[in-house]
């Protein structure tokens, strides 16, 4: 007959063993995908590539252009986004309180978050690029901010539900109106959290293909007009991979590893940030 | 000393509680005078909490929950839905079972409630401060720390900065809600010789759980059970002669 303790210590064996093996297959692939970027893009991965225009084909050329690109229309997708977020995310946890609104804003919010990007991207595509006539950059912040918005509301709601409601009684107990209590001291308290909700919807969008391709679409040459179409790393990389020349698949490969590297830095400083 | 030698700073006339379709406080009637400190006691859920956050309407920040009757304070029914809320709670201050300072330096902590209120120099504002924390007690350890958090402070100093930050907005009522029940026994002393001290200027409710702590502190007490006011006079008679014998049942620990 095994004893009580003795079983238990055999479930939790197994289940240590499940978890370590689980472990190791999901860690497998993500180390296999980071090595083979480093090794078809690390030699591309020179000043020019940060210096030069995306080349024609046959000519030498880097991805200035495309990471300009990508940086413009993150970071304004980034400040429309965010703040709309963060008054949702506020509104829901906050003052909705159980009414029907919050329940309704929250319920289309998860629909948001979890709607595949390309149908953003042909939202976009035809409520705006449609209407105007031409693709644009101002047409790829929208649809980047389309996806920053419920990652920011749903950080934002969950950040603030994690605060006792005794530090907001004892704040009303001071005669603290509500919208005071609100930026005073809750967003005071939560603001990591908040703060590592948007680096997490920043790292979300750096990547994404689908929205751009039917906005923003690309740009071979330097711009900065944002009602014309506007290079950008994912689909320069989408066009660059899927040709035939040999030295446009390698920018492709130092594109994708740039990438992958920005992301990988803004969720080991989302990790910094919570921890702190 | 007796009830009627005192004046009444709250009067309470019938007032019943809901927490939506609980009733909670049924019909309760009394006066706290001013000056004095007046104790709630009974076992757990007798309402003697909720009895104490009408007196600041705190209820109100969670729907659901509603007090009719009358609580009047300087003439006025609280209760009425035309009293400002916010200027309510500035007059009747409250201290809670759990320390909460603010996520801000000691001094922003105590500054907090005084700037929603009144528009203070940096020079008055710093002595409001220091005035608040010495009434505390707590000055003699923070003087030379007031930019540190108010969360690096030990519970029991935790607790005297929010006694702090509860007077240095003037209030005439401080309602105190089992202020000493998460501190050690030093710390629970220390908060004890502080009430005692600020009756002078103010009007003091405090509910415990500790009848010792009542006997010792209070001029008033009221036990209560299950919603209901049971007996209700000054500290020395209601824990020597009750009149009640659920009162004398609760105190001499037979029952609660």
């Amino acid at each position: 007959m095994i004893s009580i303790y003795t079983r238990r210590r055999m479930v939790n064996a197994i289940n240590l063993t499940f978890s370590i093996l689980a472990m190791l297959f999901g860690l497998f692939w993500l180390s296999w995908i980071v090595l083979t970027l480093f090794e078809m893009g690390a030699h591309a991965l020179t000043l020019d590539l940060f210096l030069q225009m995306t080349p024609a084909p046959g000519e030498q050329g880097g991805l200035l252009n495309a990471i300009a690109g990508s940086l413009i229309m993150v970071v304004l997708a980034v400040l429309v986004g965010t703040p709309i977020g963060i008054m949702a995310g506020t509104y829901l946890a906050e003052f909705g309180q159980g009414g029907w609104l919050a329940a309704v804003t929250r319920f289309i919010n998860d629909i948001l978050l979890s709607a595949p990007s390309i149908v953003i991207g042909l939202f976009i595509y035809s409520v705006y690029v449609a209407s105007v006539g031409h693709f644009s950059g101002w047409a790829g912040v929208l649809a980047l901010a389309l996806i920053v918005i419920p990652v920011v509301v749903r950080t934002t709601e969950d950040m603030l539900r994690l605060i006792p409601n005794s530090l907001r009684e004892a704040a009303a107990a001071l005669g603290a109106p509500q919208w005071k209590i609100v930026t005073l001291v809750t967003w005071r308290v939560s603001r990591a959290g908040i703060l590592t909700g948007i680096l997490l919807a920043i790292a979300r969008i750096s990547g994404e293909t689908a929205p751009l391709l039917f906005t923003a679409l690309n740009n071979q040459f330097w711009n900065t007009d944002m009602n014309r179409p506007m290079a950008n790393l994912p689909v320069v990389i989408f066009q660059f991979a899927m040709s035939p020349y040999e030295h446009w698949q390698e920018l492709a490969w130092a594109g994708a590893l740039l990438i992958t590297l920005s992301v990988l830095g803004l969720n080991v400083l989302a990790r910094f940030i919570l921890r702190r | 000393m007796t009830q009627q030698s005192t004046t009444a700073k709250i009067t309470l006339q019938d007032l019943d509680f809901f927490y939506a379709q609980f009733h909670a406080l049924k019909s309760i009637s009394m006066r706290i005078p001013e000056n004095k400190v007046t104790a709630f006691i009974g076992p757990s859920g007798c309402g003697k909490s909720t009895l104490l956050r009408t007196l600041n309407r705190m209820y109100q920040l969670y729907p659901g929950q509603e007090a009719t009757g009358a609580i009047m304070m300087d003439g006025v029914n609280i209760l009425d839905s035309g009293q400002d809320l916010n200027v309510l709670r500035a007059k009747v201050g409250m201290v809670f079972q759990k320390p909460t300072p603010f996520p801000m330096s000691i001094f922003d902590n105590v500054a907090f409630g005084v700037k929603l209120y009144e528009d203070l120099g940096r020079h008055a504002l710093s002595e409001r401060v220091e005035w608040a924390l010495k009434k505390a007690a707590l000055w003699e350890e923070v003087k030379d720390k007031l930019e540190q958090s108010g969360t690096s402070l030990s519970g029991g100093q935790q607790q005297r900065l929010c006694i702090a930050r509860t007077i240095a907005v003037k209030p005439e009522v401080v309602l105190l809600d089992e202020p000493t029940s998460a501190l050690d026994p030093i710390s629970t002393a220390r908060i004890e010789d502080l009430i005692f001290t600020l009756k002078e200027d103010y009007t003091i409710v405090i509910v415990t759980h500790n009848m010792q702590q009542a006997a010792r502190v209070s001029d008033f007490t009221a036990y209560m059970y299950l919603g209901e006011l049971i007996e209700y006079g000054d500290t020395d008679t209601l824990f020597t002669t009750p009149r009640q014998r659920a009162t004398e049942d609760y105190i001499t620990g037979k029952f609660g």
